[in-house]
């Protein structure tokens, strides 16, 4: 399982990787795995809000549909068209090509709440069994 | 972590963990929904040659000097023309016109049948063959327990099967099947199928079906033989406008309405639900089942609501991503009047409405082996 250690996590499965007050954010490559071949995701419109632990947009996969949640609050920046075309990209590479958002930053204490690559480490073994 | 141990496991479980496959829990059973993924598995299964380990489907024999007569009764499709060796797709309805089940008939010979039931509904079925036997000379057996059921689906199938089978598989027409061989241990092998592609559906011995799992496995790989699971299954099926029980078909559905016509014969004498079924038939249909095609992007699911010009005109009873043709696709019954393939409708996703269209079924060209 690839949890890169220079990000922080949610326990819905999203990553954060916090540039100066930018941050991209994904989901995990446990989170594509479990899904399965991702077929269509849903972004938000650049310039909107999104607020930390709400909904922002959605994946699907061929059998399921899920809730992406924000791991931080803030004005989106950037949303990965490429993903439109090739939603596969969050499949093949879920910490690169596969971003789905990028946020500026609104309160950087809110990155206290997020989980270090070892918690999640922790919750992915949980959830396995 | 959700408890699986009351599931029903096939003789295969152990093989699917091994070969990675994601198990669920799927009609009371712990079944792979997927092993590398449902696109290319679905594709494996377009392109190549897929096996597919179907054992909780249900099987019921059905013999004695009555069988026939008793199964005529039972189903809503002819089984009097039916030849020995030969299947038949058709329906078992309730008095009511709604379906109890959807089902293959085989035949061995006049009196002695089996039947190849849906998994969830296999009990059920039982009970209601039973039930419905009283006056009819014959014995009715569940042997789902003790039958595994392969399914080898794709254009190279038939070479594969060939090399462990001790007959001349090119001699089975579509619809037909024989008693045979594999690797010297007895089977059914039915030239059926539920993918649209050429392929077989293998029926044998509990006891000795990882064996024939495996062999087929490995004569496979020159092919590169794919394990399917049941993620590629519905797409597959999807593909081919084919219905679903529990989907499409229910106790509280029309048949007619599903375009499954043909498989009701009212010429035919009585069996059950034929009072209904005509009076349906005489009285019109309101509505009918059709494919619906997305024009947009996006991924159609069940029970997602059809609309036209704004208004609800239907409900999505299965919907998928077609990895085909690369777009949402799903089955709906709207009214006859939006039925015309061509018509504009859209789809609610998640309070947007999305542009999609009547399709002529199948979405994809069924390549299955017709005799004639």
């Amino acid at each position: 399982m690839e949890v890169p250690e220079n990000l922080l996590y949610t326990q819905e499965h999203e990553w954060i990787r916090v540039d100066g007050n930018k941050a991209a954010v994904g989901i995990t490559q446990f989170a594509q795995e479990q899904l399965g071949d991702i077929v269509f995701v849903e972004l938000p419109e650049v310039g909107s809000l999104v607020e930390q632990e709400s909904p922002f947009g959605v994946v699907e996969s061929v059998k399921t549909v899920s809730d992406l949640y924000a791991p931080i609050s803030g004005t989106v920046t950037a949303v990965n068209k490429d993903l439109e075309a090739h939603p596969e990209q969050v499949n093949d590479a879920p910490y690169g090509d596969g971003w789905i958002i990028e946020v500026e930053v609104s309160d950087d204490k809110e990155l206290e709440k997020l989980m270090s690559p070892e918690d999640y480490i922790e919750q992915c073994n949980k959830e396995q069994g | 972590m959700a408890d699986d141990s009351n599931l029903k496991t096939t003789p295969l479980h152990a093989m699917h963990k091994e070969m990675g496959g994601k198990l669920v829990p799927f009609a009371g059973w712990h079944m792979p929904i997927q092993f590398k993924g449902v696109i290319q598995e679905h594709q494996c299964v377009r392109d190549g040659v897929g096996i597919f380990d179907v054992s909780h489907m249900g099987e019921i024999e059905i013999s004695g000097p009555e069988a026939k007569n008793l199964i005529q009764y039972l189903v809503t499709n002819d089984i009097e023309p039916m030849q020995n060796n030969q299947a038949l797709y058709t329906l078992m309805c309730l008095e009511t016109g709604g379906v109890v089940d959807d089902l293959l008939v085989h035949r061995f010979s006049e009196d002695h049948y089996f039947l190849c039931v849906n998994a969830s509904n296999s009990d059920k079925d039982f009970e209601w063959i039973l039930k419905n036997s009283g006056n009819f000379n014959a014995s009715v057996k569940n042997t789902s327990p003790q039958t595994a059921q392969l399914a080898v689906q794709g254009k190279h199938s038939e070479e594969l099967v060939q090399k462990l089978c001790d007959i001349q598989l090119s001699e089975i027409e579509y619809y037909h099947f024989r008693k045979a061989k594999i690797q010297n241990f007895e089977c059914i092998v039915a030239r059926t199928g539920y993918t649209g592609e050429d392929g077989f559906e293998i029926y044998v011995d509990s006891n000795v079906a990882e064996t024939v799992y495996k062999s087929l496995i490995e004569k496979g790989q020159p092919y590169d033989l794919q394990p399917i699971g049941l993620g590629a299954r519905d797409t597959l099926r999807m593909e081919m406008g084919y219905a679903l029980y529990g989907n499409e078909l229910s106790e509280n559905g029309n048949p007619l309405e599903a375009g499954l016509g043909w498989v009701i014969k009212l010429q035919k004498e009585d069996f059950l639900g034929k009072a209904a079924l005509k009076k349906q038939k005489d009285a019109g249909l309101s509505q009918k089942l059709v494919g619906i095609r997305l024009l947009d992007r996006g991924v159609p699911r069940p029970h997602y609501r059809v609309l036209k010009d704004g208004s609800p005109v239907g409900e999505l009873t299965s919907g998928t991503f077609s990895p085909s043709l690369n777009t949402g696709i799903g089955l709906c019954y709207v009214s006859t009047e939006y039925a015309k393939p061509g018509t504009n409708l859209d789809v609610e996703i998640r309070k947007s409405n999305v542009p999609a269209e009547v399709i002529k079924l199948p979405f994809l060209p069924s390549r299955v082996k017709k005799s004639k």
